[in-house]
């Protein structure tokens, strides 16, 4: 019977498309974010649960200030006006809660993220976000406004063609912007790595362990809070906007809270508090989803498992329920995540 | 021994004035619902000597630490802490001021190794500003004089062969000697100590006291809440009594255990028997 499966199975494309995912641009950006809620939560104790408030401060920021025009239609400085956008978020949520108890600061960035989202969709700002349309808008369409073109395009310095082997072949555009994400992801992981090992680092892990232990040694706990919270969320706020350059549209739909739950999970998967740990978790993240819901969907389509179980169209939301396994597995056999330090494991339940 | 009046001259009155005080408290409450927890009218500490908080469970003791260091808020009340005041002040600027405490109940960092505990303690530095921390150049020197300074109190305090180990590995005595070791990395000029002794080995014990002698011989005030009654009668240059949130009693070891008032309120029959050898 087994066999009879394997014969059904294309593996080859499983693993093709499972390797493939997990490489690409979507589990770059994925990684980029969870360095930076690595810095939050891993690192400093900060429970974070609006990661997708400050991808989406980047990506509105730079996509309104891009299809605006202002700053001379300059895409660096659209970028950067991205992640100044998020630094005021990190402000906003940071300068009212961080004074407070720790939950009070999970419940600001879950309501800012939220609040966030429903005004960039709101009318009242269609000219500016796009509203539930997102940007560039038709308008600017027409007019060629578009800033992953500015990327894929302008910038790109590869050759036109189709590059790499087997089932790993992507052409130019997505090579260039696979290039360029995980370039980030490399500079922000080195950029962390070398915080933490500073004595800056040990200011803000003390604070993780034990806030008022870190007073009484004379250490201001708001100030680096509130550091940890700018630059995490600027990290973040680059990761919104590489999915944007990315998919070369914003909208709101890609700012809904599940997203910041799939970077909690793979941060958590990878291991918090090390320095890797969000690369190997949002590969493996990438990987694990991408296997399952293909081999789902052929063992649908070959007959394996009914319609009246499954059908193709309803694979996609098994990705949620994965999600859950996947924490629930390393709650049980592995809190320290991948490649996490088991002594230092922020999250043991036993 | 430094040159210091000696505390058997001092007034042994409630509140009485000391002649080179490091902390001086003015009329200070705090009330938990209906319970008056603290409740000073006036208290001196004088400077360069070891002083001790008694009193039964629940006596104020630590309420009074927090209050003075910041950690909670007085209802009223004033203090003064080498001459400049220190009302609603934020716990981190008393601890640079070099008013430094520990915890009652052990606050270890304990997914951090024994050394990187000492480091932090240390004050002033550099590679804690975020614009250096990545310029190792601009703090490496530091870094390895802090360590230096870390290295001899891990000796001092029989924590060396545990320097690489998490804190949570510690036992509860070792916390408690690394807790103490990592406030004196800020060399503080009044350290404030929380039952420094408890859940210590008693062999150890009599080198801490040394060690906590050692300190007042360097110029650092030591001001410290104990229980156990060889220790403070041991090493206390003065000893202020609380009870039910009030100081009822304040002298040298030789005058409080003598005082009526606190045998009644405080250290009962039994002890005040032990107290007839000291
Ligand atoms: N946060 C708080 N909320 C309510 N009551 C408190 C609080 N902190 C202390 N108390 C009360 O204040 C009183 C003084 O407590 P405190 O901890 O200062 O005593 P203590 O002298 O340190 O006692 P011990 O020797 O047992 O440590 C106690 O009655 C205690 O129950
Ligand atoms: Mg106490």
């Amino acid at each position: 019977m087994i066999m009879n499966l394997l014969a059904d199975v294309d593996i080859g494309k499983l693993l093709g498309l499972a390797l493939r995912t997990s490489i690409g641009v979507q589990a770059a950006t994925f990684a980029l974010a969870a360095v930076g809620l690595n810095l939050h939560y891993g690192y400093t104790g900060l429970l974070n649960f609006g990661v997708v408030a400050f991808m989406a401060a980047g990506a509105y920021g730079m996509a309104i200030f891009f299809t605006q025009g202002w700053l001379g239609g300059s895409l660096i400085l659209a970028i950067a006006a991205g992640l100044v956008f998020a630094v005021g978020i990190a402000l906003s949520i940071g300068l009212p809660s961080l004074r407070l108890r720790a939950d009070y600061l999970a419940i600001t960035t879950i309501a800012i993220a939220e609040v966030l989202r429903i005004s960039f969709r709101s009318q009242r700002l269609l000219d500016l976000t796009g509203g539930p349309f997102g940007l560039p808008s038709i308008e600017d369409r027409n007019a060629n406004v578009s800033f992953a073109d500015v990327v894929t395009v302008d910038w790109n310095p590869i050759s036109d063609g189709s590059y790499g082997f087997w089932r790993l072949r992507f052409d130019d555009q997505t090579l260039w912007v696979m290039i360029l994400g995980w370039l980030m992801v490399l500079l922000a992981t080195l950029l962390i790595w070398g915080l933490m090992r500073s004595p800056w680092g040990r200011v803000i892990k003390a604070i993780r362990e034990d806030e008022d232990a870190a007073r009484a040694l004379g250490k201001n706990v708001f100030s680096y809070k509130l550091q940890s919270l700018i630059i995490g969320g600027m990290i973040a706020a680059l990761a919104g906007v590489t999915r944007a350059l990315n998919t070369g549209f914003v909208e709101t739909q890609q700012f809904r809270p599940q997203t910041t739950f799939f970077i909690w999970t793979v941060l958590i998967l990878g291991g918090a508090a090390s320095v890797w740990g969000p690369v190997v978790g949002s590969i493996a993240f990438w990987f694990v989803i991408i296997f399952v819901e293909e081999l789902l969907r052929q063992m649908v389509d070959s007959g394996w498992i009914p319609e009246a179980i499954l059908k193709s169209n309803d694979i996609a939301s098994v990705r949620m329920i994965m999600m859950g396994l996947m924490l629930g597995a390393l709650m049980i056999w592995r809190p320290q995540g991948l490649v996490g330090k088991k002594e230092e494991a922020q999250i043991d339940v036993r | 021994m430094s040159d210091n009046p000696v505390p058997t001259s001092f007034d042994t009155t409630i509140g009485s004035k000391k002649p080179d005080p490091i902390l001086i408290v003015d009329a200070m409450a705090k009330t938990f619902g209906g319970l008056r927890a603290v409740d000073i009218d006036h208290l001196e500490v004088q400077r360069g000597i070891i002083t001790a908080f008694i009193g039964p469970n629940g006596a104020g003791k630590t309420t009074l630490f927090n209050l003075i260091t910041g950690f909670d808020k007085p209802n009223n009340g004033s203090w003064v802490f080498n001459t400049s005041s220190l009302a609603g002040k934020p716990p981190h600027l008393i601890a640079q001021a070099g008013m430094v405490r520990t915890f009652q109940l052990t606050k270890s960092l304990a997914k951090m190794t024994v050394l990187d505990n000492m480091l932090l303690g240390a004050s002033k530095q550099r590679g804690e500003l975020l614009r250096y921390a990545l310029l190792r150049p601009q703090w490496q020197k530091q870094e390895t004089e802090v360590l230096k300074k870390a290295g001899t109190l891990l000796e001092r305090f029989n924590l060396s062969h545990m320097r690489d180990e998490y804190a949570a590995t510690l036992s509860g005595g070792q916390r408690k000697l690394l807790e103490m070791a990592r406030a004196l990395m800020s060399e503080p000029t009044l350290i404030l100590l929380d039952e420094p002794m408890a859940g210590v080995n008693p062999a150890l014990v009599q080198s801490l006291l040394t060690h906590i002698e050692d300190l007042r011989d360097d110029g650092v005030s030591v001001l410290f809440i104990e229980h156990d009654m060889d220790v403070i009668m041991g090493i206390s240059d003065w000893i202020v009594v609380l009870a039910e949130g009030k100081i009822i009693a304040e002298g040298t070891p030789a005058d409080v255990s003598k005082n009526p008032a606190v045998i009644d309120a405080y250290l009962g029959s039994a002890v005040a028997e032990e107290l007839k050898d000291v």
